[in-house]
């Protein structure tokens, strides 16, 4: 329980690094490291391909996307946009409408039964994927469907400006 | 666990960690040496008798060589970048089956640091994880060829990871486990992967070419256009490191390629032979087989480097995309089709 303590609290350190670093690249960094400690938690909880996939999927290939983006971007303190008061203001409003959601749901979630897991193996690949290939076949292959439609989405902006590049 | 069972795991730990060490020193003396024989020279010939302690005066050059932290770079993560290489370098080995369990008194010793259950993906996530020491090293430097060569690094492993994966999937199906353990006993005698994933094999091993940045493929450090690329500003053992991590990474890619698809420390005739000599030294003699394929893989490695010469970078995003990914697919399709019919 201790070690689970100490990596909840690296998680939250290195998240509230994510958002009061200066420099976007340092906190893109931090970011990995949070979802590092992720998937510290997942092995803890014995989900060994949830951990796994977490690994290469967010920290080896979407930061690593985000990343590229922002060493593309030039970042330098003229180019900050400057957020008008209103606009400030909203934010703060909106935050603290999530915030309360937050909660509440937390409240209510104090309320149901604990999800007690039936089978601690769960999480190795064997059962997770006769849970999904079986249980949950129509909401997994829907989720592909919807990977998909997004996938054609970007192909389709990508190659929006087609006469703009015949004249190049 | 008994403290025995560690002091084994811990030894066995150090000994493939010098092992890889070694290997990767040797390598760039055979790097030399092979150019050297490709292109009707001599090679190095000077640091003992022939040439052969030339990686250790190239080591000692590098340690003594001033450490230069150029003036914009963040220093930080400048250090940082070498030593994420060289870490994600070593780690990828733990999973590797390096022979069959040994017996000795009694007690069963597995030449395996430790078989997890999803063994292949971890090797595919230590990987995806080894482009970040490019990017971070090639951004701090605050120099455009590094950032350009960083950038190259990120999207070059990104297009070739999807077609490994997609070629480790056919090979999923076949084996039925992502234990490497357990994908190197089914090999057992001339059972080999290759021998029913052919396609899926030329599928890893051009991906591999450009996981480790190996020629034709070093688009990151292409130094006709970028200078020295993501490693323009390093010098003394931080460059060492980058060097060194390409090494290490060449030899892991060959242990995993010869693990998947080449038997591992399988051979035809080992019960035979197994039956001979006894319960020691037969793993062991598998083992011996296992580094053999090990360095006929590096061997590869080399030949190609100087053979072949380097894509153009447009040229290397339309293999990726346009000839790996559907090849891969269709390998998968066939596969499962074929599973599908023979069961």
């Amino acid at each position: 329980m201790s070690t689970f303590y100490f990596i909840a609290f690296l998680s939250i350190f290195f998240s509230i690094l994510v958002i009061s670093a200066k420099n976007p690249v340092h906190s893109i960094l931090y970011l990995i490291l949070t979802f590092f400690t992720f998937t510290i938690h997942y092995i803890l909880m014995n989900a060994q391909f949830l951990a796994i996939v977490n690994f290469i999927v967010y920290m080896g290939a979407i930061l690593v996307l985000f990343l590229y983006t922002l060493m593309l971007i030039n970042l330098n303190k003229e180019s900050e946009p400057v957020k008008p008061f209103m606009v400030k203001i909203a934010a703060v409003f909106g935050g603290g409408i999530l915030a309360v959601a937050l909660v509440s749901s937390l409240k209510s979630l104090g309320v149901s039964d604990p999800v007690v897991l039936k089978n601690p193996e769960l999480g190795l690949v064997k059962n997770l994927g006769k849970v999904l290939f079986n249980e949950f076949l129509l909401p997994f292959e829907v989720s592909s469907v919807l990977l998909l439609s997004a996938m054609v989405g970007a192909v389709l902006l990508a190659t929006k400006d087609k006469e703009t590049k015949a004249t190049i | 666990m008994e403290l025995a069972d560690i002091a084994i795991k811990f030894g066995l730990i150090i000994i493939i960690f010098l092992i890889s060490l070694v290997i990767a020193m040797y390598s760039t003396y055979a790097e030399r040496k092979i150019a050297a024989f490709f292109q009707d020279r001599v090679g190095p010939n000077r640091a003992g008798p022939w040439g052969i302690l030339q990686p250790l005066a190239d080591g000692g050059k590098m340690f003594l060589k001033e450490e230069i932290i150029p003036t914009n770079a963040t220093p930080f993560l400048f250090i940082v970048g070498p030593s994420l290489a060289i870490l994600t370098a070593c780690i990828g080995s733990a999973v590797i089956p390096w022979g069959q369990n040994m017996v000795i008194g009694g007690k069963v010793i597995p030449l395996q640091v430790t078989d997890i259950n999803v063994g292949i993906l971890y090797i595919f996530g230590v990987v995806s994880l080894g482009v970040y020491g490019v990017m971070i090293g090639g951004w701090a430097s605050n120099n455009k060829y590094s950032l350009l060569g960083a950038i190259r690094a990120a999207s070059q492993n990104i297009s070739y990871e999807i077609s490994m994966g997609l070629s480790i999937i056919a090979l999923l199906l076949v084996t039925g486990t992502l234990s490497l353990g357990e994908i190197a006993q089914q090999q057992h005698g001339w059972h080999w992967n290759v021998l029913y994933q052919p396609v899926g094999f030329i599928l890893f091993l051009v991906c591999a070419f450009a996981e480790t940045n190996r020629t034709p493929f070093d688009l990151p450090e292409c130094e006709t256009e970028l200078v020295g690329g993501y490693h323009t500003e390093y010098s003394s053992m931080k460059l060492g490191f980058y060097l060194f991590a390409e090494y290490i990474n060449m030899f892991i890619s060959s242990a995993v390629m010869a693990t998947l698809y080449f038997g591992g420390y399988n051979y035809p005739g080992m019960d035979w032979v197994a039956a001979h000599v006894g319960p020691i030294a037969g793993p062991l003699i598998g083992t011996a087989v296992f580094f053999a394929k090990i360095f006929l893989f590096i061997f590869f490695f080399m030949w190609v480097r100087w053979t072949i010469p380097r894509f153009r970078y447009d040229q290397l995003m339309d293999l990726g995309w346009k000839i790996l990914i559907p090849l891969a697919i269709a390998n998968i399709v066939v596969t499962g089709v074929v599973i599908t019919l023979l069961n």
